[in-house]
């Protein structure tokens, strides 16, 4: 029983990375990868350490995905305006 | 940037409060649960992240003040310190707080004093610490994406302009 959700966990995890890669658009980029750390997250407490769980929840899913939309949405600007000397 | 909608608004009005909630007790249960003051002040530090998304930098980056982050990050600091050098009569880190073995063979009794003496108290720095610390670190890439703003539009910029 337990091979059979480690075999699903571990099957989601690498569809989501898949996606994370393969997308165009940015922003379902950014919502694959929280999903990649939410399984993630999920993997490590099926594998009985809730501690890293917990983290990998808070930071993986909840605070880098807050980060990388603040940037996306900064560079969404950026591109719209008319042409910054920055690039 | 602009605010998103409204629905977005108000569901991330009601659920900061509830992950300052849920971090604070993850950060006090913190030494007999899953969980301790990094992975709670992480959550709690998730307040910030929610209103950063949903209202946008200006309006968020007016209505906090860095130097109350920046006084939690002293005052987690100092408390962590200050536990650490509070057993320095035995060692550095000494539980000074620590049930004996008696009370704790004799059933336990130790009243407000958590059980695992100064480890609870220490987890509750560490996650006022990284509280202020992720919050800052949020608030920090917001202000550097106005700065870059401000470059595009043509400002003159110097090395120090906010």
């Amino acid at each position: 029983m337990t091979e059979y959700l480690h075999l699903f966990v571990l099957l989601v995890l690498i569809i989501s990375a898949f996606y994370a890669i393969w997308f165009r658009d940015l922003l379902s980029s950014i919502l694959a990868l929280a999903a990649f750390s939410l399984v993630l997250s999920l993997e490590f407490y099926i594998l009985q350490a809730p501690d890293v769980a917990i983290a990998e929840a808070a930071i993986g899913a909840g605070l880098s995905t807050a980060i990388y939309l603040i940037a996306l949405r900064a560079c969404g600007r950026l591109k719209k305006g008319n042409g910054g000397g920055l690039r | 940037m602009k605010p998103l909608s409204i629905v977005v608004r108000t569901c991330c009005d009601m659920f900061a409060w509830f992950m300052v909630v849920f971090g604070s007790y993850v950060i006090i249960h913190g030494d007999v649960t899953p969980g301790g003051g990094f992975q709670g002040g992480a959550i709690v530090a998730t307040f910030m992240a929610l209103l950063l998304v949903a209202y946008g930098g200006e309006k968020v980056l007016s209505w906090v003040k860095f130097s109350f982050y920046n006084g939690l990050l002293i005052v987690g600091l100092l408390l962590f310190l200050l536990f650490g050098f509070s057993g320095m009569a035995n060692s550095f880190f000494y539980n000074f707080l620590a049930v004996p073995e008696a009370v704790a063979l004799a059933g336990g009794a130790h009243g407000i004093i958590p059980p695992s003496g100064t480890i609870a108290l220490m987890d509750i720095a560490v996650g006022i610490e990284v509280t202020g610390g992720l919050t800052l670190i949020l608030l920090y890439m917001f202000k550097g994406t106005r700065m870059f703003n401000l470059i595009e539009m043509g400002g003159e910029t110097g090395h120090d302009s906010r």
